[in-house]
Formats: structure tokens, C-alpha cells, sequence
């Protein structure tokens, strides 16, 4: 049980060693200094000159806005379109089907909003033309999108006065070429040396020592699971993710994916204090990340070290801990480890499945993605964590008395508001999906339809219950993991959960990019001696507090049916 | 929204290209030169591939070591896990089940010594793994049925235990496949 401890400490200092250097290339890259990758200049220029982008050309936040959701929109039309005829394109080796018109909806959704839930399975429902030229692809331009309008609230913050937040053209192409790319490759060869295939063969047949004939799936997967890590992304090759032996070959490749995964929200932490010219601030948002952080992991951990209560009744002793749904080469601690990680940064790849944790994990797991800013998503994280950091700022104000100020600019009812719908949006998007398939699955369970209501669950009672709070909650919070014993490919939940994916990727960029849009053009006010000291260890608590609050009541009820009754049901 | 069409369209190809054209490409050539040639480690016996080494089989045979219970029955074209919560009562009951068959497989074997991922099945549905307790505890089977005496299934085992990562990190484990075809070996 030693060596899975130290191993997952051993992960976690390993990740922020290598974040520290990444956030400082990171605001090098952007501010545009020199670094070691700009050999790849040449290649951008001609990027530029071919597409006729100018990309010194400023943009204002409408205009950023606006070419950043042209080319999301056109990237789902396109997605949308390739999954619907895949059977009839080149590059489908295991004779695999089209996929239906809701799958497919859902689908292209999930992969352009970086969601990655996959009501397929990798091996039987897609082709390695969809794999690569439309999922690899989405894996890869939508980490670029969030972390081109996270650059551009870094913008806004550097400036005292601004209306330019950049050009959204030329940041989203030096992402993919002098971040994604070179991280990517990195990762794929470690995999690729660690067993994971690459090649373009289809499925393998072979008689094994006991005359049976088995299939075994392959292809071209090493390099779609280092964008699917390196990009928060984690949609899996594989039916079964990350915890597939040839996804995730042995407990070296554990550490690598599960760094790839973290690797760039932590650096972007750091970046944002190198790039702004203040440290202190990202480190005392390092800070309250990281102990929301352990709050989640230290429990979840140990729990499931500790295994099933209930199998421990009927006197089975769990040296390993909680096996269910766990690979024996990452045991508990490190599938624990995983849980938690993935869901507070939307990567939502998983190494264990979610669906047979323990009722704590499973809620630790939830609260990750509910609060959706510890750490977080490719650029998203803190944008979600800047939303917070407002209204924070104006329930400071509220208790001092004063017009709340940030960094300089006036935080007025208009950010505010902006502020509080996003969050509010979240909790009806969660809540109201779930209490609709909850009463549907209580009040017409026989409808006819594709799957009946209810047959959707694999589980009975409170944990049949999470299986549907769960979905959503990934859902809104475009993680993409799943208690993957919900029935989910028939049309209610990819029409559902697809609405779900949209508006919970669109409306958490646009309001932040509106809000720092927004300030960046008022008059700056200098600092004075009461001025809000945002770079404070008080006002990362003030945050910290924010988010407990705002998480707690918005959702401690419908978590209460689900998890909580289910943790008390056996204790 | 029209001015941001074109480029739009002319990016998605450039990108299209670099991202799923080259760059697969690249890694496939690359990986040629990894154990496999990028199409999966496999195993042979005599010349004769029987199975992929990360990829766990099904053995149910008493003279094999058994792999842990899958949810996909070790279909390598369709992983999965069972997605079994931990407080379901079907679920409790195929466990008890698994526990019932294993020791009816294995008279004299005390049920607090069978390790829990001998009842409970992996994420994947395709864990090649065992610990070293669930390889031993089979020991008294496959000796029996083979004829061979338990001490040289004993240190077979022992020698087929794969350390922690550098010693150091994560679990001790045996791989049932090879140690299957080391098995087969012994006279």
C-alpha cells in the first residue's frame, strides 16, 4: 500500500515541478518574446497569409467573441455531418456503422465544446476517420479555444485602460503550434513506447492458449490520447477510457496521462502571475485551488483504500482496496488520485469507473465538477474561477460599503449580474435536467420510447439517482465522465445532455470575456488605501468562501438524495 | 458573423491537415520503432501469437491461473466496465456468487485469503493483472490438476511478480497471461 501512496505524491509534486516552467514559457509565448519553439514562426506565417488572417489586427471583445464562436459553429455543422455518414468514408477497417441523427448531435456537440461525453463506444462506434480527422481534430482546436479567450481576460487584466483583447486568429493558432503540438508529441511517443498502438491496423484476431478466438481492437490511438489528456479533453479511444490496457498500458503511462491532463491548468495559473506582473495573486490562487483540491482527494482516497463496507461484511478482505471497477496495475490510491483530478479539471478520462466508486468518492467526484474551478479546464478553469472572484469582489464591497473595485476597474451591477447568471445558469441547466429525467423515469417509466425511462438505470435507489445527477452535472460542466451504467445513447439524453454541453461551454467564455471586456474600458482608479487587495491570502478565503457557499446552496439538495443517502445507507 | 466565415473555413483545413493528417502520422512512423511497431506488444507460443501482452484473456480452465471477472466477459472489441454501484443488491449477490464458484474450484482455500479482485471485475473488462495473493491462492489448484508439485508453481509465481514502478511507486502485480504460457512450459 506504500508504493501507491508515494506514488500519487509523487505525481502530484512532479506536476507542479512542471507546471512552474510551463506557466513562464506560457506568458512568454503570449506576450510574444522569444522561445525555443519559434522555429515554428515560418509555419504560422504561412498559416496566416493562406487564410488571409492579419494577426496583429486588435480585436474588442464583441469582435474577439464573435470569431471565436463563427468557427465553433462551423466546426459542429462539420463534426455533425462526418459522424452522421462515417461508414461510407475512407478509414473504417472494422466496417463500423453511421451514427444516428441524436448520437451524432450529441457527439459533435461534446467533442466541440470540449466535453468529450461519449454515448458510443470507441471500438464499435466510430471509424479512425472520425477518430482522427474529426475528434483528434475537435480534441485539439477546442483546448486552443479556451485557452485563447483565457489569454484574452489576460489581456484585459494587463492593461489599465483597453479595449484591444487581442487577436483571437493568431492566439488560437500559436496555441496549437508552439503549445499543443509540441506537448502532445511528447506524450504520444512515451505512450506509444509503453504499448499503446499507432499504426492504422484494424482489429487483430487470434486463437489464444485455451482455443478460444478473441478480437482485440486497435489503431492509430497514442497520439488522440495525448491531445485527449494535454487539452483537458478525455474523450477515450477505447470503449473503456483510460482504464483500457492498450489506452493505458502500466502505471508509468498512469503518471504520464494524469500529468498531461493537469499539466497546462496549473501552468496557466502561473502564467496568468507572469504574464500580468502579479505573482502574488496567481499564487494565492494556486493556493485556494490546491486545498480545494486535497479536500476532495485526501477523503476519496482513502475510502477507497479501505474498500467496499459491504463486501468487507460478507468477509472478503480487501488488500487492495475497492476493486471494482479498478485496474489492478493503478490500484485504489491512484485510481482515487485520478477521480479527483479529472473532474476538477474537466478532462473527465477516467482510470477506474466512477459508476462503482465508493458514495463519498462519488460525491468528491461531483462536487469537482460542480464547482468546476479548482484548477479546471484548458483555459476554462479560470474563467469559471473569475467568475467567482466577482462576486466575491462584490460581496467585499457589500460588507465595506464601498463600490467594489478590481484590479484597478470599477466592478459595477452589469458585471455583477453577468456574474450571477452564469452561476445560477449552471444549477438550473443540473438541476432541471435531472428532476426532468427523474420524473420521467417515475412517472412514465413504460413510455415507448427507443429505451423505456425506465431501463435507463444500471443501479437501483440513491445511486440510480446520481447515475442521472451525475450526467448532468458532466454534462454542464463539459467534463465528460460518466456512472457509465446510465442507458444514454437513445434520444432523450443526447438531446438533453447535448443542450446541457452547449449552453454550460458558451455561456461561462462569453460572460468572463463580456466582463473583462466590459472593465478593461473603464477609467482606472489607482490604488489607494482602500482599495480591495485582491492578492491577499483574506480575499483568496473570501473566494474560497464564495465558492463553498454559492456550491452548497445551489446544490446540497439534489446531492443529498444521490450520494448522501446512499454514503449513509451503509454507515 | 460573414467576415469570420472565410477565415474560419481556410484555418479548420490548415488544421485539419496539421493536426489529424500530420501529426498521426508522425507518431505512427515514430512508434514503429517501439516494442510492437505500434500495433500492441504480443505474446507468442512456438511462433504462435496467443495473445496481446496488455491485454488481459479469459481463462477458466482449473489447470490455468485465472484472470479477475470481467463486465464484457474479455471482449477486446468492446471494453467496459460492469458499472456496478457498491451498494447494489444484484451486485452484492453475483459477488457472493463468484466467491461461492471460486471456492468450489478450490476446496481448502479460507474464504478471508481470496483477494477482492478475484470477486469484483476491472474498469476496462480487460485487466491482464493479478496481485501476487491472487496468484498464490491458486497455486493448490493448478498444481493439483497438472500433476506438479506446488513449489515449483509457487516459485514460478514468484518469479513472474512484477515490482512497483522503480521499486517505488504504485502496486506489485503479475500478469496472468504470461505467467500462463511460463506455466505451460513446466514439465
Amino acid at each position: 500500500m506504500n508504493t501507491e501512496i508515494t506514488g500519487i505524491i509523487v505525481t502530484f509534486i512532479l506536476t507542479i515541478l512542471l507546471a512552474y516552467p510551463l506557466g513562464k514559457y506560457i506568458a512568454k509565448l503570449y506576450s510574444g518574446q522569444k522561445t525555443w519553439l519559434d522555429f515554428m514562426k515560418p509555419v504560422e506565417r504561412s498559416i496566416y497569409k493562406f487564410t488571409g488572417i492579419n494577426p496583429g489586427q486588435a480585436m474588442n471583445w464583441k469582435e474577439f467573441l464573435k470569431a471565436m464562436l463563427t468557427i465553433n459553429m462551423l466546426w459542429l455543422v462539420y463534426a455533425f455531418f462526418m459522424f452522421l455518414y462515417q461508414a461510407h468514408l475512407p478509414l473504417n477497417p472494422d466496417g463500423n456503422p453511421n451514427m444516428t441523427a441524436d448520437l451524432s448531435f450529441n457527439t459533435a456537440i461534446s467533442f466541440v465544446v470540449n466535453c468529450n461525453l461519449q454515448d458510443y463506444s470507441g471500438e464499435s462506434g466510430v471509424t479512425y476517420l472520425t477518430q482522427l480527422f474529426v475528434i483528434t481534430f475537435l480534441q485539439f482546436v477546442s483546448a486552443a479555444t479556451g485557452i485563447a479567450c483565457l489569454i484574452a481576460l489576460f489581456n484585459g487584466l494587463k492593461e489599465k485602460t483597453t479595449n484591444n483583447l487581442g487577436n483571437f486568429w493568431q492566439i488560437f493558432t500559436v496555441t496549437i503550434t508552439r503549445l499543443l503540438i509540441p506537448l502532445c508529441i511528447v506524450v504520444a511517443i512515451l505512450l506509444a513506447f509503453n504499448g499503446s498502438p499507432a499504426s492504422f491496423d484494424g482489429k487483430d484476431t487470434i486463437t489464444n492458449l485455451q482455443g478460444d478466438t478473441i478480437q482485440v481492437s486497435r489503431g492509430p490511438a497514442a497520439g488522440m490520447i495525448a491531445i485527449k489528456h494535454i487539452g483537458t479533453n478525455g474523450g477515450g479511444w477505447f470503449g473503456a477510457n483510460s482504464t483500457h490496457p492498450l489506452e493505458n498500458p502500466n502505471y508509468f503511462t498512469n503518471i504520464v496521462e494524469i500529468i498531461a491532463q493537469t499539466l497546462i491548468p496549473i501552468a496557466m495559473i502561473f502564467a496568468l502571475g507572469f504574464y500580468i506582473k502579479r505573482k502574488k495573486f496567481a499564487y494565492v490562487i494556486f493556493g485556494v485551488m490546491t486545498l480545494g483540491v486535497l479536500l476532495l482527494l485526501i477523503p476519496t482516497v482513502i475510502t477507497e483504500i479501505h474498500g467496499n463496507p459491504l463486501l468487507t461484511k460478507m468477509g472478503i478482505t480487501q488488500l487492495t482496496g475497492a476493486m471494482e471497477g479498478k485496474e489492478l496495475r493503478f490500484g485504489p490510491a491512484a485510481s482515487g488520485y485520478w477521480s479527483i483530478l479529472t473532474t476538477v479539471i474537466s478532462t473527465g478520462s477516467v482510470n477506474s469507473m466512477h459508476d462503482s466508486s465508493m458514495p463519498l468518492s462519488g460525491l468528491m467526484q461531483m462536487l469537482g465538477m460542480l464547482v468546476n474551478g479548482f484548477y479546471g479546464g484548458c483555459g476554462v478553469g479560470i474563467l469559471n474561477y473569475f467568475i467567482y472572484i466577482i462576486i466575491a469582489v462584490f460581496i467585499s464591497g457589500l460588507m465595506v460599503g464601498r463600490t467594489p473595485e478590481f484590479m484597478g476597474h470599477k466592478v459595477e451591477a452589469r458585471e455583477v449580474k453577468i456574474a450571477a447568471l452564469v452561476t445560477l445558469l449552471s444549477a438550473f441547466i443540473i438541476k432541471g435536467g435531472t428532476a426532468l429525467a427523474a420524473y420521467y423515469f417515475v412517472n412514465h417509466g413504460d413510455a415507448n420510447w427507443a429505451v423505456k425511462p425506465s431501463a435507463w438505470l444500471n443501479n437501483p435507489n440513491y445511486h440510480g439517482f446520481s447515475e442521472m445527477l451525475y450526467q448532468y452535472t458532466s454534462s454542464n460542466a463539459n467534463n465528460g465522465s460518466g456512472f457509465e451504467g446510465l442507458a444514454d445513447n437513445n434520444p432523450f439524453w443526447n438531446i438533453t445532455t447535448g443542450f446541457a454541453m452547449i449552453l454550460g461551454r458558451f455561456i461561462p467564455i462569453i460572460g468572463p470575456i463580456a466582463i473583462i471586456g466590459l472593465m478593461a474600458n473603464k477609467k482606472y482608479v489607482p490604488e489607494s488605501a482602500g482599495t480591495l487587495k485582491v492578492d491577499s491570502i483574506t480575499f483568496g478565503m473570501m473566494t474560497f468562501a464564495v465558492i463553498i457557499i454559492v456550491t452548497a446552496l445551489s446544490y446540497f439538495p439534489p446531492l443529498v438524495l444521490g450520494p448522501i443517502a446512499e454514503y449513509f445507507s451503509i454507515h | 458573423m460573414k467576415k469570420y466565415l472565410l477565415p474560419s473555413l481556410k484555418l479548420t483545413l490548415v488544421l485539419i491537415i496539421l493536426c489529424s493528417i500530420l501529426y498521426p502520422l508522425f507518431i505512427a512512423a515514430v512508434a514503429k520503432l517501439a516494442p510492437g511497431g505500434g500495433k500492441g506488444e504480443t505474446l507468442s507460443v512456438n511462433g504462435k501469437v496467443v495473445g496481446y501482452a496488455n491485454v488481459g484473456q479469459k481463462f477458466t480452465d482449473d489447470k490455468y491461473f485465472w484472470s479477475r471477472p470481467s463486465g464484457v466477459d474479455y471482449n477486446a472489441a468492446g471494453s467496459a466496465g460492469s458499472n456496478k454501484g457498491p451498494t447494489n443488491p444484484d451486485y452484492l449477490k453475483q459477488v457472493q456468487d463468484r466467491l461461492d464458484t471460486f471456492l468450489v474450484h478450490n476446496p481448502g482455500v479460507k474464504k478471508e485469503n481470496i483477494p477482492s479482485e478475484l470477486v469484483t471485475a476491472s474498469g476496462s473488462g480487460l485487466d491482464p493483472d493479478l496481485s501476487p495473493e491472487g496468484a498464490y491462492v491458486q497455486v493448490a489448484r493448478v498444481a493439483k490438476t497438472r500433476n506438479i508439485s506446488a513449489e515449483k508453481i509457487n516459485a514460478l509465481v514468484e518469479q513472474q511478480i512484477q515490482k512497483p514502478l522503480l521499486s517505488l511507486f504504485g502496486p506489485k502485480k503479475v500478469n496472468v497471461l504470461k505467467l500462463n504460457i511460463e506455466l505451460d512450459k513446466i514439465k
